[in-house]
């Protein structure tokens, strides 16, 4: 369907003064699409020029709309020489290609200059006029809609979930083509900025025809990253969960269509009913009829996608035989049962690459054991599936097949989600994650097809057979990353094998009968913790019990997982943010040797990590991590591994046993004495710990349970001989007592300081709670106060000559400094909790260290704090209200810190300059402490702790580094659109949460995706206020045009918001700095919950916001 | 420079005790100040130009708390405008802000940050047409007793008002700050603007200048003194009707001649730009210490002045009446306003 684009530009406000003799410019305005431009009047000497031109008409196709941004340029007209650009705004239009989103786009948009940042702002207004177009070859998705959100949004009912979605678009990068040796700065970037936009909206485009054919609507979990890969090109990938939706009538009834019996869905896309009322069915009800369709899953479109697609439609059945590869399988190999070329890839370097844990561990047979989770970071969780279940049995078994059948048909059966509809998720197995290293290398042959996507699946073939290996299905929470140095590049995937409930998989295939008697037996909130997996067959050691909730089935000690915490799941207490950090040096090499450098580190990183969180978890009393996020970051010379994830005490596992010291010379006396002292400190910790968080659980006698299974725990320092067949996992009972499952072992000082470190992790200061996923567990009073803040550090290490510790304890502090500044800063909103805390690492640079965090602070109210154990989190969302806004990025505080106001006047200069405040980016330097050098320690720096119990549990590594000539990417004639655009209308109030809601009010409608990219240059950098005074600058400018935008599509909110790119790069010598920024996020309307019961009772006044800005903030 | 300002700044909060309070290190108070200075810096620039402030995008503040910003930046020191009243705004001026700064124990910052907004003022209004108070008000968007205090540092920056004379020490910018007021009320050509004589004169129409052909007019005042009979008849007047009402008749009567040679020799001054700055030095000379050497209380100096101004209507050679209900009306609200210790 082509359509009609129609574009006026009014006026604009606050421009620079271009011609220095007047004071004054000469405006005019270049308003481009594709190949056409228009041009305004020049608006002679004025800094606040009246346009007011006619309607700008560009006929086009519909794909063009999709790809292209509409680029509007404001020029300073120049009788004698060149126009001078003062600025430009892209202006993304997809949102006015759905039916039901915005109609047109109007508003004030900051003028972006890549030099000079925001100059002046423009006042704009865009229509789209589509034309139906029922042609089936076409190569638009016109009307798919995006969600950034990794549930289901809140104003829709999922119909159907059909599951995975990925694509990615290559090009040249132009800052490193030849013409960049010519052109200016400011060309260079603006062209990488139009040319990031136009891909994005290709590969948004391309996404969009693979949801057509699977007969979806929608991608929600919508996940867009670009690799600047150098020389090797630019790639923009994504991926995202296809789903049909249905709009919910009235925004009270948000349930997901967990009750109702509908199966069917819309055959066309995007009909959501127009007339709300005709639809006002709640959640119960069953919908009206409509067109019965099914998800084909694996026939996306080829034709539409770029060359590079193919490969990844092509489940690989033999391992891939492309170029010299080495594989590291340091795991061991009955782990990856699923996938073939994994124990092939085994023996090709078992000897290099096993050595490190044969000298740690002292045994071969150990191996099982401290398998590292380089892919399958199993922790667990079950259901007597198959075999195992001893009622429901046979459902469970149809259950399973029909599952299966659903699932099978597609080549990936993942999700993107992090939070489902109730009844979805049967039982999640654990983590699985695989990281491969791979050489990029310059594209000589732009036509040849790409590598990339052969690389990805790849890597999805693994997850997917780790799943396997876990019993499950289907992996959720499923999430892809680089991290690329130079022209080495790490991927990684992460997700949570899981069992999924087919219903919301496919069409009305599933007898009704059996999913009501399905249900009834599923247990509630305990029944996604039961293991998947059989028991006598597991995948990896782990303890099972019965479940401590329903006493039928069961559950291992441990669960971990990378999605949200489900709405229903029991959790005792409150939950806390756990982190695990480290540093690994690595030796600087070329491409091939760097590459296996790496991929030998890797899975000791992982094994640490792991290592890590596990007795942070423990150390905090508690027994599960949701949102696990790993982060592994490489630098020239060093590894960075970060990981989070939320902790909580879930009552159907297990209590956690403690952390049991052990030291290596028991005969020497004060050694024994400083080991019991400082196991004394471990245990206060946990008790202290545990009163802090809350965690109370019931007693329960295990007599009553009846312990069926004997608790496998041990406490001794006698390695568990775990043997090949993993059936054996009952026979290996060498435990003393059952609460002491974890033993350190202190056999140096290294080791010693690891457990300084674990003691040292501050806790949050009172009042304060953090976490990592959406909500908090254990909090569910919510006021609606929030406050979203970023914060970047950077530090530099001075010395080359760090050490693995010093380096350890630079990144800790980096973190932990960074956290007690947020508290600090938001010390006026206590009590609250910082939710969705996002640390991203980078190392741009050899001695540097960059540490991102986005996250937003909300308050609660302490008074009627309910510990629920049964969080119904839906509802507390919805309750509470009073009105605060955001501001800045913090609250200014006027009256800082107790000086005395003085009414008349405000004495001194520093009192007012101090007093005027807010968050952004903190940058810093700090030099570090010059050590030895590091030499090849990587392989024994393992025994710094040795894990003797068995709780570690991980399933095969595998680190792959495939050095292959890559080859050139498809060159590409790519269009674009969606790009770093910016608006705003008369100053309303935006806010923005990297939350998917709003607490105390309601999202009435989504307004579509935002995804902008900025890049700012100086050539100043030290008369800007330097590192920090850059950043901060342009991350509010960042903010400033995202919100602009969001205005002038109609919207009061971004939700779902996040920074998935920080990427600075200085020349302190030059005075220069760059940064790139990528945020995305979904623009939202919605309205308070109080101003809705206003409206009800009064007139209908209530959502409109206040002109200029909200209410008032409490400091 | 900006280093020592920010230790300050931090020492300043450590001392409040936030460190305790907070269990906050150092370190995260350094970096916290600094990056309120930061923003400050951001928020600097839309300060100098307020209703930037109100439209710009960078930043979302409540309008109260915008309003609140905006009044903080424009505050300034009492000791601090005592010192620059009534002197050219220039950049002589600002070059003795280090004297200011160390006389007054005002940073040299928060000097030129309050010199600097009295001069941005003073350049935006001072061609403007229109109220002055209406105008500061418009384009800085201050509190209404905010922009009557710039009106009256625009006021006496433009006629250059000597203020900083010895004499003038007991005076406080408040006192200043009133007679300035009363002055743009009724002795500028904006005063004149309103009222129907001229409404569409091409005169300016301004607050900021004294009016010129009231300033000649007041030479006719001169008669009162130089004319014997008519002294004697206006002193006679008072004199009558006072008796008996004063505390310090006699003190009155006896320097009613000087004090009204005092006044209207001040009026008949004021066509030279040069006794115009000196008006304030002259009533306190002329008018306010004889009083006060003669311990007249406040009520006896509003008695008389009420009764002298009054009794000029029956002076029946006397034909400037307008002219000296102009001048005297708001003299006499000066002087009452000056007459302290």
């Amino acid at each position: 369907m082509p359509g009609k684009l129609k574009v006026k530009i009014v006026a604009g406000r606050h421009l620079p003064v271009m011609d220095r003799a007047s004071d004054l410019t000469d405006a005019f305005v270049e308003v481009k699409f594709g190949n056409t431009t228009f041009k305004t009047d020049v608006y002679l000497k004025s800094l606040n020029p009246q346009w007011n031109s006619e309607w700008f008409k560009f006929e086009v196709d519909d794909e063009d709309l999709q790809d292209e941004p509409l680029q509007i340029t404001v020029l300073d007209h120049d009788t004698y020489s060149a126009n001078d650009a003062i600025g430009k705004v892209y202006i993304d239009i997809d949102p006015l290609l759905y039916s039901e989103a915005a109609t047109v786009i109007s508003g004030w948009f900051p003028i972006y200059d890549t030099i000079h940042g925001i100059r002046g702002e423009i006042n704009v207004i865009v229509k789209v006029d589509l034309f139906n177009d029922l042609n089936r070859f076409r190569q638009s998705s016109c009307g798919v809609k995006f969600f950034c959100t990794t549930s289901i949004p809140k104003c829709y009912r999922a119909v159907i979930i059909h599951g995975f979605v990925e694509e990615l678009v290559v090009n040249e990068d132009p800052e490193y083509q030849w013409i960049d040796r010519i052109r200016t700065p400011r060309a260079s970037n603006e062209a990488r900025q139009r040319l990031i936009s136009l891909m994005s909206g290709e590969l948004q485009r391309k996404i969009g025809l693979k949801v057509l054919e699977m007969r979806g609507n929608a991608v929600v979990g919508y996940l867009q990253c670009f690799d600047l890969e150098g020389e090797s090109g630019l790639v923009v990938r994504a991926i995202g969960t296809a789903c049909t939706l249905d709009k919910l009538s009235s925004p009270a009834a948000f349930l997901p269509a967990c009750n109702s019996p509908s199966k069917e869905m819309k055959e066309i896309p995007f009909n959501e009913d127009p007339n709300p009322n005709t639809h006002s069915s709640g959640p119960s009800t069953p919908l009206k009829n409509q067109t019965y369709s099914f998800s084909p899953s694996k026939s996306y479109s080829r034709q539409s996608s770029s060359s590079d697609t193919d490969l990844s439609l092509t489940p690989k059945t033999a391992p891939s035989p492309q170029g010299p590869r080495i594989y590291l399988c340091p795991s061991s190999p009955p782990l990856s049962c699923g996938s073939l070329h994994l124990k092939k890839s085994c023996l090709l370097l078992s000897d290099s690459s096993l050595a490190p844990h044969h000298c740690s561990l002292g045994s071969p047979v150990l191996r099982k054991s401290v398998s590292f989770s380089e892919e399958l970071f199993l922790a667990a969780s079950g259901m007597g599936s198959g075999s195992a279940g001893k009622e429901g049995g046979p459902f469970k078994a149809l259950l399973r097949q029909q599952t299966q059948s659903a699932l099978e048909q597609r080549e990936f059966p993942f999700f993107t989600l992090t939070v489902f509809p109730p009844g979805f998720l049967v039982h999640v197995g654990g983590v699985v994650s695989a990281r491969s290293v791979k050489l990029l290398d310059r594209i000589h042959n732009p036509d040849e097809p790409e590598t990339r996507d052969a690389w990805w699946a790849e890597i999805r073939q693994e997850i997917k057979s780790h799943a396997k290996a876990l019993g499950c299905h289907a992996v959720v929470g499923y999430s892809e990353s680089t991290s690329i140095c130079e022209e080495v590049c790490i991927l990684s995937a992460s997700g949570t094998a899981a069992v999924l409930n087919p219903r919301f998989l496919q069409d009305g295939t599933v007898e009704g009968c059996l999913e009501q008697r399905l249900e009834e037996n599923l247990p509630v909130g305990c029944g996604f913790c039961h293991i998947p997996y059989d028991e006598l067959n597991m995948p990896f050691p782990a303890h099972l019990t019965y479940c401590y909730n329903c006493r039928k089935q069961k559950v291992p000690d441990v669960l971990f997982t990378t999605i949200d915490l489900p709405t229903d799941a029991m959790v005792i207490g409150k939950g806390c943010l756990i982190q695990a950090r480290l540093c690994r040096l690595k030796k600087k090499a070329q491409a091939e040797a760097n590459a296996t450098a790496i991929s030998n580190l890797l899975p000791f990183m992982e094994y640490e990590v792991h290592t890590q969180l596990m007795n942070k978890l423990k150390l905090k009393g508690m027994n599960a991590l949701f949102g696990l996020r790993i982060q592994i970051t490489v630098g020239e010379n060093m590894l960075m591994g970060l990981a989070s994830a939320t902790g909580v005490y879930l009552a159907a596992l297990p209590a956690p046993g403690g952390i049991q010291i052990a030291g290596k010379t028991p005969n020497d006396g004060s050694y024994e004495q400083h080991i019991s002292h400082m196991q004394k400190k471990i245990n206060d910790t946990i008790a202290k710990n545990r009163e802090l968080y809350e965690i109370n659980p019931p007693e329960i006698s295990e007599e009553v349970i009846g312990s069926p299974i004997p608790e496998p725990r041990q406490r001794s320092r006698l390695l568990r001989s775990q043997s090949e067949s993993s059936d054996e996992v009952t026979e290996l009972d060498l435990s003393h007592g059952k609460k002491d499952a974890f033993v350190l072992e202190i056999d140096d000082t290294d080791a010693l300081e690891d457990v300084h470190s674990l003691l040292t992790d501050v806790p949050p200061p009172p009042g304060f709670y953090s976490c990592n996923t959406e909500i908090m567990p254990g909090i569910n009073n919510w006021t609606s106060e929030i406050q979203m803040f970023t914060s970047v550090r950077v530090i530099r290490l001075s010395s080359l000559n760090l050490t693995n510790q010093a380096l350890n304890k630079n990144f800790n502090d980096l973190c932990e400094n960074l956290l007690k500044s947020l508290y600090f800063k938001l010390r006026s909103m206590i009590p609250c909790c910082l939710c969705h805390v996002n640390f991203t690492v980078s190392l741009p640079e050899d001695e540097l260290i960059q540490v991102t965090v986005t996250a937003v602070a909300i308050t609660f109210d302490k008074n009627q704090a309910l510990q629920t154990t049964k969080a119904h989190i839906e509802k507390s969302l919805q309750r509470a209200s009073a009105d605060t806004e955001e501001l800045l990025q913090f609250p200014l505080e006027l009256c800082s810190d107790s000086l005395p106001s003085h009414p008349f006047p405000p004495a001194k200069e520093h009192l007012e300059s101090a007093s005027s405040n807010s968050g952004i980016p903190a940058a810093q330097r700090a030099t570090s402490v010059d050590y030895s050098s590091f030499a090849d320690r990587c392989s024994s720096w393992i025994e710094l702790i040795k894990l003797k119990a068995q709780t570690i549990r991980r399933g095969s590594i595998k680190t792959t580094v495939t050095v292959e000539k890559a080859n050139p990417m498809g060159e590409g004639n790519f269009r674009n659109r969606s790009a770093p655009p910016c608006a705003s209308s008369t100053v309303g109030v935006v806010k923005m949460t990297p939350l998917s809601f709003i607490p105390g009010a309601k999202i009435t409608k989504y307004l579509g995706i935002i995804n902008m990219f900025f890049i700012r240059e100086t050539t100043s950098l030290r008369e800007e206020g330097g590192v920090s005074g850059f950043l901060h600058a342009f991350i509010a400018e960042v903010f400033a045009m995202v919100r602009a935008h969001v205005a002038a599509l109609g919207g009061n909110a971004v939700v779902s918001y996040i920074m998935k790119q920080c990427v600075f790069m200085e020349n302190p010598n030059k005075n220069q700095a760059q940064c790139l920024i990528n945020v995305s996020g979904d623009a939202v309307v919605f309205v308070r919950e109080s101003d809705l019961e206003v409206a009800s009772v009064q007139q209908p006044t209530a959502n409109c916001q206040p002109l200029c800005a909200g209410g008032e903030v409490t400091t | 420079m900006a280093t020592l300002v920010l230790s300050d700044a931090v020492a300043l909060r450590v001392r409040s005790g936030i460190l305790e309070q907070t269990g906050a290190t150092a370190a995260v108070l350094q970096s916290d100040t600094m990056d309120h200075y930061r923003t400050f810096h951001m928020l600097e620039r839309l300060l100098h130009a307020p209703p930037k402030l109100l439209h710009q995008l960078i930043f979302q503040i409540p309008p109260s708390r915008q309003a609140l910003l905006i009044e903080r930046y424009y505050a300034f020191d009492e000791a601090f405008v005592r010192e620059v009243l009534g002197k050219k705004l220039s950049k002589g001026t600002k070059k003795d802000l280090d004297d200011i700064s160390t006389k007054t124990g005002i940073t040299l910052k928060s000097c030129r940050r309050q010199f600097d907004n009295f001069k941005r003022v003073f350049k935006v209004v001072e061609e403007m047409r229109g109220s002055l108070v209406d105008n500061i008000q418009q384009h800085f968007l201050l509190s209404d007793r905010l922009s009557r205090d710039y009106a009256a540092i625009v006021f006496f920056a433009n006629n250059r008002f000597e203020t900083g004379k010895k004499k003038l020490q007991y005076l406080s910018f408040g006192d200043f700050a009133f007679c300035a007021e009363l002055m743009i009320q009724n002795w500028t050509l904006g005063a004149v603007g309103e009222a129907p004589t001229d409404p569409d004169s091409q005169v300016d129409d301004m607050d900021v200048d004294l009016d010129k052909e009231f300033l000649q007019d007041l030479k006719e005042l001169k008669v009162l003194v130089a004319d014997k009979d008519l002294l004697d008849l206006h002193k006679s007047l008072v004199c009558t009707t006072l008796r008996g009402k004063l505390s310090i008749f006699s003190e009155m009567e006896a320097n009613f001649k000087n004090l009204s040679r005092g006044l209207v020799n001040v009026a008949a001054k004021l066509t030279h730009s040069k006794d115009v700055r000196d008006l304030f030095v002259d009533l306190v000379e002329k008018f306010v210490e004889p009083c006060r050497s003669d311990h007249w209380p406040l009520n006896d100096v509003r008695l008389f002045l009420n009764q002298y101004s009054a009794s000029v209507h029956s002076l029946d050679g006397f034909r400037h009446q307008a002219l000296w209900d102009r001048y005297m009306g708001t003299l006499r609200g000066c002087l009452l306003r000056l007459y302290h210790d």
